[in-house]
């Protein structure tokens, strides 16, 4: 029981500089295990639908965009087949990003009782909203391969860099769920900010459209979103398009300040949450 | 003593409380403190601007804790205990010096932290000990004998949710009582459940103190302080004010209360008040409006309570308690829900009128509550004041009758002659 770090521990004031305790993050995996195991298992306890819902959401999004923005949008000509499977596909990573940061967000607040009660490292909770994702994530991909085999599109070499494009979105998902997570603490405002900048966000995105609608000088401006290159990146290992390497590279770089921006904040403050919450 | 298993040096603790508001004088002004008001906010959160209050909720505490020293903390509230206790568990860090903990620590803060309704019993025993710093291997280890000492094999894989609250805190404190920490940081956990459940955690307790364990507890409980510890605390104001052994702590301790019940002019000022919200002031009064410490059965008083400021909250409720010379409760009244008076934020001077008294020759104490009715008190002003009854003849008969013998109170009645 209790983490043996090391003989002695001794607490004092916080510096000005917090690192990341990584050794310590290491120590306390199995818990991180049992916050994902219970965030899985109560999320499916009390719906009737279960993990149906995993799949409803992003189809029925998919059903609604390719109505309104395929037939009525006229954006099913800019897209090269079918228009429902390409919207599918970015909807895939992007349902996972959007609830990953709003489950991640809430999360601290949702468990302020935990953390004026007991000490862990305060960031487990958000990551583990996170990874709990990743289970509708994976059935929802099933839909996908299904989807796929329906309009008769086989993968290629290229699904090979999709794990990689998968780690993009968790990436993106910790670095913006863990700062969001950190500032509704004490700035509660911030959860009725959020599902508007997410609006926003789908749209700066290539979830809906494709790279090529944007202007080729707005290009590396736009990639400076770290879920562009993400989403264009993991569309083209899906469905074996040419990868647009130069989007993908300035989002990645993006993605990763973004996520080191997100922990530097969170670690920052996480001492005084308990404080606050 | 070996080694010390815990070293506090010089420890401090700020906290920042929130801003009294400033009254807008013209429409001007409101507009403009509308419009800054937000920002002004912004700052505060972030625990800068101007405006805002601190105070210390610990202040240069120094003791150490030997290995396998049993420490009871005793202290009225808002003297530190949860603060300290929060600091040693992690939770907050210090402002000012530091600790240091050598060996391995679980805190008990509450039973049953992160206990989930919808998951079962064999899920949150799981979940609850990983918390608590168990790994799992540990967990299935001890799994059997967690439940069996809870008594709960039928129920194990039931959801919480339907647990009657004794088989809840049976499991929680089962999961608790498998820790096996070479330091065990314990808050009131023992406060709760029957006397069944409270002896067992006693028993446990003896347990941990008699394999060699370092425990350091919170107790408002006095003859468990007695009883389990081998060194006691009293920690008032955020300050350790004596060190020692828990008979003469807890007879100390016991003596700051008796200086309110000692008090007999009939008027007392908080003399050891609380940081937040509390009261500040009690006067007793006879019907002539006297201040007075002395009253005859079968008159009435006037208990009046003036509040250190605004409530947090609401439709509060203000309530007393009358204690005998033995220190046995007598009556308890409060605004609501026994009367249905509900007090808003803003009151600060509460009065209850009492009586006519039917109370017996001797001497009482009072203590008073501030609370939303059901809900966590915010401030228990313990034995805030005493009085005595001077004369209680109220059948007019020329003899007085005292507590000492024929009880607290007398009843009104009538003799009669049966048919």
């Amino acid at each position: 029981m209790a983490y043996p770090l090391r003989r002695t521990l001794r607490l004092e004031a916080p510096g000005s500089w917090q690192m990341l305790n990584l050794a310590e993050l290491w120590a306390y995996r199995e818990l991180l295990f049992f916050f994902v195991w219970r965030d899985v298992k109560v999320r499916y306890k009390q719906t009737v639908l279960g993990a149906a819902w995993a799949v409803i959401q992003p189809l029925m999004t998919t059903f609604v965009f390719t109505i309104l923005f395929g037939r009525f949008g006229g954006m099913s000509k800019q897209v090269e087949g079918p228009y429902a499977l390409h919207v599918f596909v970015g909807m895939l990573p992007w349902t996972f990003f959007s609830n990953a940061v709003a489950s991640a967000a809430n999360s601290l607040v949702g468990s302020s009782h935990l953390i004026s009660k007991v000490y862990f490292p305060r960031i487990l909770i958000p990551i583990a909203a996170i990874a709990a994702g990743l289970v509708d994530f994976a059935i929802s991909f099933v839909v996908l391969l299904l989807m796929m085999a329906w309009y008769g599109v086989a993968p290629t070499p290229a699904i090979l860099a999709l794990p990689l494009y998968l780690l993009g979105t968790i990436v993106c998902a910790g670095g913006a769920g863990v700062l969001f997570a950190a500032l509704i603490v004490t700035y509660r405002d911030v959860r009725y900010v959020m599902p508007f900048v997410m609006q926003l966000w789908l749209f700066a995105t290539p979830v809906l459209y494709t790279l090529d609608i944007i202007p080729a000088k707005w290009r590396a401006l736009y990639a400076l979103n770290p879920m562009a290159g993400t989403i264009a990146g993991f569309r083209a290992s899906v469905l074996g398009g040419p990868f647009p390497t130069g989007v993908i590279l300035i989002s990645s770089v993006a993605a990763l300040v973004m996520f080191a921006t997100g922990v530097r904040y969170f670690v920052q403050v996480e001492r005084r949450f308990a404080d606050v919450i | 003593m070996s080694s010390d298993a815990i070293v506090i040096e010089k420890l401090g603790k700020q906290y920042t409380i929130g801003t009294a508001t400033i009254g807008d004088a013209t429409l001007g002004e409101s507009i403009t403190s509308w419009v800054a008001g937000p920002w002004r906010r912004f700052r505060q959160l972030a625990g800068r601007g101007e405006g805002r209050t601190t105070f210390w909720a610990l202040k240069d505490v120094s003791f150490r804790v030997g290995v396998g020293e049993v420490i009871g903390i005793v202290g009225p509230n808002g003297a530190g205990k949860s603060t300290l206790l929060k600091v040693l568990s992690r939770i907050t860090p210090p402002t000012e010096g530091y600790v240091d903990l050598t060996g391995r620590v679980s805190s008990l803060l509450e039973v049953g932290t992160g206990f989930h309704p919808e998951l079962t019993g064999r899920e949150n025993v799981f979940l609850n000990g990983a918390i608590l710093g168990m790994f799992r291997a540990e967990i299935v280890r001890k799994f059997d004998a967690i439940v069996a000492f809870a008594e709960l094999e039928r129920f194990i894989d039931t959801p919480v949710k339907h647990y009657s609250s004794g088989m809840y805190v049976r499991l929680a404190f089962s999961v608790a009582a498998h820790l096996e920490p070479e330091i065990l940081i314990i808050d009131e956990v023992l406060s709760v459940g029957d006397l069944h459940f409270r002896n067992r955690c006693l028993g446990r307790m003896q347990d941990l103190r008699d394999e060699g364990r370092t425990v350091l507890f919170v107790s408002h409980d006095l003859t468990s302080v007695r009883q389990l510890c081998t060194r006691a605390l009293l920690l008032n104001s955020g300050h350790i004010v004596a060190d020692g052994t828990p008979g003469d702590i807890t007879r100390q301790y016991e003596r700051m209360y008796q200086e309110g019940v000692e008090n007999t002019t009939g008027a007392a000022d908080r003399r050891h008040p609380p940081s937040d919200y509390h009261i500040r002031r009690v006067e007793l009064r006879n019907a002539a409006g006297e201040v007075r410490g002395q009253f005859d059965a079968g008159e009435v008083m006037e208990i009046h309570l003036w509040a250190s400021g605004p409530a947090p909250e609401n439709s509060f409720t203000a309530e007393f308690k009358l204690f005998n010379e033995d220190d046995q409760i007598v009556s308890f009244g409060s605004a609501n829900p026994v009367r249905s008076t509900y007090y808003r934020a803003e009151h600060q001077h509460f009065v209850c009128r009492l009586g006519p008294l039917p109370l017996t020759e001797g001497r009482y104490a009072l203590s008073f509550t501030v609370r939303v009715w059901n809900k966590e008190r915010w401030d228990y002003w313990d034995r805030a004041i005493g009085f005595s009854i001077d004369r209680c003849d109220l059948f007019n008969t020329g003899h007085g009758v005292a507590n000492d013998h024929n009880g607290d109170f007398v009843i009104q009645q009538e003799w009669l002659v049966g048919d």
